[in-house]
C-alpha cells in the first residue's frame, strides 16, 4: 500500500493492539490519532480513545493506564510535547511502558509548523528509550518494535519514536503491513500480567522516597534504559526475521568502510544524506553515512566504531542547544573524544537535500585537509 | 434518602464498616481533618478503590516509601494530572473487563481550584466514570499555607499577610456548570453525612464531585484539638453550606437543611474568633464577608426550589 508517515505509525499502533489511546490535536501529527480514531469508530481497532483536552493529560492517562497493565499510545509534536513535558519525566522516572510517536516541529516563538528537531531531544533525560524514523516503513516497523521493547521485562521503560514534520509525516512512501498473527506474536500480552494498581496486592506508588532511596531508584532506570540498547537490537533482528525487511537496529552504516568522510545523521534526511554518499562515490571522493536510528540509549560504542579511521566527521544537527552547540554533535564529541565538524543545518525546515548533504561532506573535507579543528558551523546561513 | 438514584439505606455510626483502610502512623499533622475524612470514605467506598493523589498535603502525610498508611492501591500523580490520571485508569480497567472498582482522586484545593481545574474540567466534560473529592483546606498548606483560589476572603496566608482580598472560588458551582449527575459538598466534621454523599456517588456512574471542607490547625492557626469544633462552626454560622445536588436537583443536608433561615444560624464571629488568620479582619471585613455569605445562601435556596 501507500501510506503517509503519520499513517503508517496509526497502522502500526492498530497492528500492536493499544488498549488505550489518550492525545491532543497538534499539527503536524494529528493525522496520527484521526487515523486511530477512525479505527476505533469503525470497530476495525478495540481500544479506549480519550479525547483529552491537553498534552499535559494525555501522558496522564497514558501512565494510568499503564499503571493497570494495558498498553498505552499517544502523539504529539513540539509545543504539545512541552507541554507534555512533567508527564514525561512521570513516565520515564516511574518506568511506565508507555509508547509515543514525536512528529518533530521547530517551537515557536516565531510560530512554526516546520521541521526541526529540538523539541524531542528536550526529553533525552527524561529515561525514555528515544528512535528517530528514516521512511515511512521504518515508522511503522519502530511503531510495533517500541511496544516490545517498553514492555521487555528488562527494559520497563517508555520509548518514543519521531518522525520529521512533513518531510516523513505527510509524504507518502510504499508501505508493507504485516499480519496480525505475526504481530501478536511479535508481541505478547506483558509477562505476569505486569501492573501497579492490584487490587489484589495493593500499594502505594510514588510515595516520597528520602534521600536514602533516591540513587538506588535511578540506578536501576540507568540500568534498564543502558540494557535497553540489546533489546532494541533483539527486537530489530527479530522484526527482520518476521517481515523479510532489514532493521536497523541502533546505528544504520551506509558505504562508511574505508570513507574519508563520514556524515552522522538522524532522521528523515538520512536518505539524502546516502544519496550524497552514492554520488560522492562515483566522483571518487569517499563518504559514508552513519544514521543515528536510536538516541537513547545513545549508541556511543557502534558510533566509535562507525566513524574510526575517517580522516572528517561531520556530524548533522537539526536542532541547537544555545550556549553549547548542536545537541547530536555534543553526544558524538563525547562519544569520539574529539569534536567533530558540527552542522547546524535544516532549522525551522529550511530545506537539507542531497546537494547540502553533499556540499557539507567536502566542506568538511576540505577543512580535514587544512588542519582545522572541530567547530561548528551554520550551514546555509544568510548573511 | 428515598429519591436518589439507587439509594436504599443510609450509612449510620453501626453500619459503617468497623474495617480500617487507612491506618495508625501516617504522617499527618496533629489534627488533620483530611486524614479523618479519608479514613471515613474508604470506609464508604470499600477495598474495591484506588486512590489518585496529586501534590498535596496527602503526598507528605501518606509517608515514605515503601511504608505506607494504605490498605487500597494509592497511585501519586503531578500536581495538575489527578483527573487525566483517573480517567486513563478507568480507560484501562474498562479495557480490562473490571467494572466494580471506584476510581476516586482525592486532591487538595490548590491541585482542583488552580493547577487542576483543566484536567478535572476535561474528565467532567466527557463524563469520565470517576469520583474526584476535593478535600478543601482553603489555601496551600503542603507548603505552608500560600494563598489559593479557594482561600476565603480575609484569610491571612503567608503570600495574603493583611488577609486576602478576594472571595472563594466556587468549585462545586463550577462543576454543576458542567452537568455532571452528581456534586456535593461536605466538611469533615460530619463524617455520616460525607459517608453518606460518598456512598450516593458510589450509586452513580459518570464524574461525580464532592468538595470537602478540611479544617487545618497550622494553616488556620487554631489548637489541633479544636478540628471537629472549627469545622462545625463554619457550618453552624452557615460560613459552609451543606449540600448535595443530582439529576439537577438540590437540597441541603445535615445541619445546614435547618439554617435557611438566617437569624437560625450563630454569627459568623463565633467561626471567625477559634482560629488566628481572619484576625485581620476589621468589623467592615466581617460585614463584607458576611453579604458574600447571604449571597451563597440566596444561590444554593434558589437551586434548592428546583
Amino acid at each position: 500500500m501507500i501510506a503517509t508517515g503519520n499513517h503508517a505509525v496509526a497502522y502500526g499502533v492498530k497492528a500492536a493492539r493499544a488498549e488505550v489511546i489518550a492525545a491532543y490535536p497538534i499539527t503536524p501529527q494529528t493525522q496520527i490519532i484521526e487515523k486511530l480514531s477512525e479505527f476505533i469508530e469503525k470497530g476495525e481497532m478495540r481500544a479506549k480513545f480519550l479525547r483529552v483536552e491537553s498534552e499535559h493529560s494525555a501522558m496522564a492517562a497514558c501512565i494510568g493506564a499503564s499503571a493497570c497493565g494495558a498498553r498505552a499510545f499517544t502523539a504529539t509534536s513540539s509545543q504539545g510535547l512541552l507541554y507534555m513535558s512533567e508527564m514525561v519525566f512521570w513516565a520515564g522516572l516511574g518506568s511506565f511502558p508507555v509508547v509515543m510517536a514525536v512528529v518533530t516541529r521547530a517551537l515557536a516563538p516565531p510560530w512554526s509548523i516546520w521541521n526541526e528537531h529540538t523539541d524531542m531531544l528536550t526529553q533525552r533525560d527524561a529515561g525514555w528509550i528515544a528512535i528517530m524514523c528514516e521512511s515511512v516503513q521504518e515508522a511503522y516497523d519502530s511503531s510495533i518494535q517500541a511496544f516490545r521493547i517498553a514492555e521487555d521485562r528488562r527494559v520497563k521503560q517508555p520509548v518514543m519514536f519521531g518522525l520529521d514534520a512533513f518531510s516523513l509525516s505527510h509524504t507518502s512512501e510504499r508501505l508493507e503491513l504485516i499480519g496480525q498473527e505475526e504481530a501478536d506474536a511479535f508481541l505478547p500480552a506483558p509477562e505476569g500480567g505486569w501492573k501497579v494498581i492490584d487490587f489484589q496486592d495493593p500499594t502505594t506508588y510514588g510515595n516520597m522516597a528520602g534521600p536514602e532511596r533516591m540513587m538506588e531508584i535511578r540506578h536501576s532506570i540507568m540500568e534498564r534504559v543502558k540494557d535497553s540498547a540489546r533489546v532494541i537490537e533483539e527486537a530489530a533482528s527479530e522484526f527482520s526475521r518476521i517481515s523479510g525487511r532489514g532493521q536497523a537496529g541502533l546505528v544504520e552504516e551506509y558505504r562508511t568502510s574505508g570513507a574519508e568522510v563520514i556524515l552522522v545523521v538522524v532522521g528523515a534526511s538520512s536518505g539524502d544524506a546516502k544519496d550524497a554518499a552514492d554520488a560522492l562515490r562515483d566522483e571518487g571522493i569517499r563518504v559514508g553515512v552513519a544514521r543515528l536510528r536510536v538516541l537513547r540509549p545513545f549508541p556511543a560504542e557502534k558510533i566509535r566504531a562507525a566513524v574510526q579511521g575517517c580522516r572528517a566527521v561531520a556530524v548533522v544537527d537539526r536542532d541547537y542547544s544555545f550556549g553549547s552547540g548542536g545537541i547530536i554533535g555534543q553526544e558524538v564529541a563525547s562519544a569520539i573524544g574529539a569534536k567533530p565538524f558540527n552542522y547546524i543545518a535544516g532549522i525551522g525546515g529550511r530545506d537539507l537535500s542531497v546537494a547540502d548533504f553533499s556540499g557539507i561532506a567536502k566542506d568538511a573535507i576540505s577543512r580535514a585537509e587544512a588542519g582545522e579543528e572541530g567547530r561548528e558551523i551554520w550551514w546555509g546561513i544568510k548573511g | 434518602m428515598v429519591g436518589h438514584q439507587g439509594i436504599t439505606e443510609t450509612f449510620t455510626l453501626k453500619s459503617l464498616t468497623d474495617e480500617e483502610y487507612l491506618l495508625p502512623g501516617n504522617a499527618a499533622c496533629p489534627g488533620c481533618a483530611a486524614v479523618m475524612a479519608m479514613r471515613i470514605g474508604l470506609k464508604a467506598l470499600g477495598p474495591r478503590t484506588v486512590l489518585i493523589v496529586p501534590a498535596c498535603c496527602m503526598s507528605v502525610a501518606q509517608g515514605h516509601y515503601p511504608k505506607t498508611p494504605s490498605k487500597v492501591p494509592v497511585f501519586n500523580t503531578a500536581f495538575a494530572a489527578s483527573a487525566a490520571t483517573a480517567s486513563g485508569i478507568r480507560a484501562a480497567l474498562e479495557m480490562k473487563g473490571i467494572t466494580d472498582v471506584n476510581v476516586v482522586c482525592w486532591a487538595g484545593d490548590g491541585g482542583t481550584a488552580d493547577i487542576g481545574i483543566q484536567s478535572l474540567s476535561g474528565a467532567a466534560e466527557r463524563g469520565d466514570d470517576l469520583i474526584y473529592i476535593c478535600y478543601d483546606n482553603e489555601a496551600y498548606m503542603n507548603t505552608g499555607t500560600q494563598r489559593s483560589s479557594s482561600t476565603p476572603e480575609g484569610a491571612r496566608t503567608t503570600t495574603t499577610i493583611t488577609g486576602k482580598a478576594e472571595r472563594k472560588k466556587d468549585v462545586p458551582g463550577i462543576m454543576m456548570a458542567h452537568r455532571i449527575p452528581y456534586v456535593a459538598t461536605a466538611c469533615a466534621s460530619y463524617p455520616l453525612d460525607f459517608a453518606n454523599k460518598l456512598r450516593r456517588a458510589v450509586s452513580i456512574k459518570g464524574t461525580r464531585y464532592i468538595h470537602l471542607l478540611s479544617p487545618c490547625p497550622p494553616g488556620w492557626r487554631y489548637p489541633s484539638e479544636k478540628t471537629v469544633e472549627v469545622g462545625r462552626l463554619a457550618v453552624e454560622t452557615g460560613a459552609w453550606i451543606l449540600y448535595e445536588w443530582t439529576g439537577g436537583r438540590c437540597r441541603l443536608t445535615g445541619p445546614s437543611s435547618g439554617l435557611a433561615d438566617r437569624s437560625r444560624r450563630r454569627p459568623l464571629e463565633e467561626y471567625l474568633r477559634i482560629q488566628g488568620r481572619f484576625s485581620e479582619a476589621d468589623p467592615s471585613k466581617i460585614e463584607a464577608m458576611k453579604k458574600r455569605i447571604d449571597e451563597e445562601w440566596e444561590m444554593i435556596l434558589e437551586l434548592c426550589k428546583g
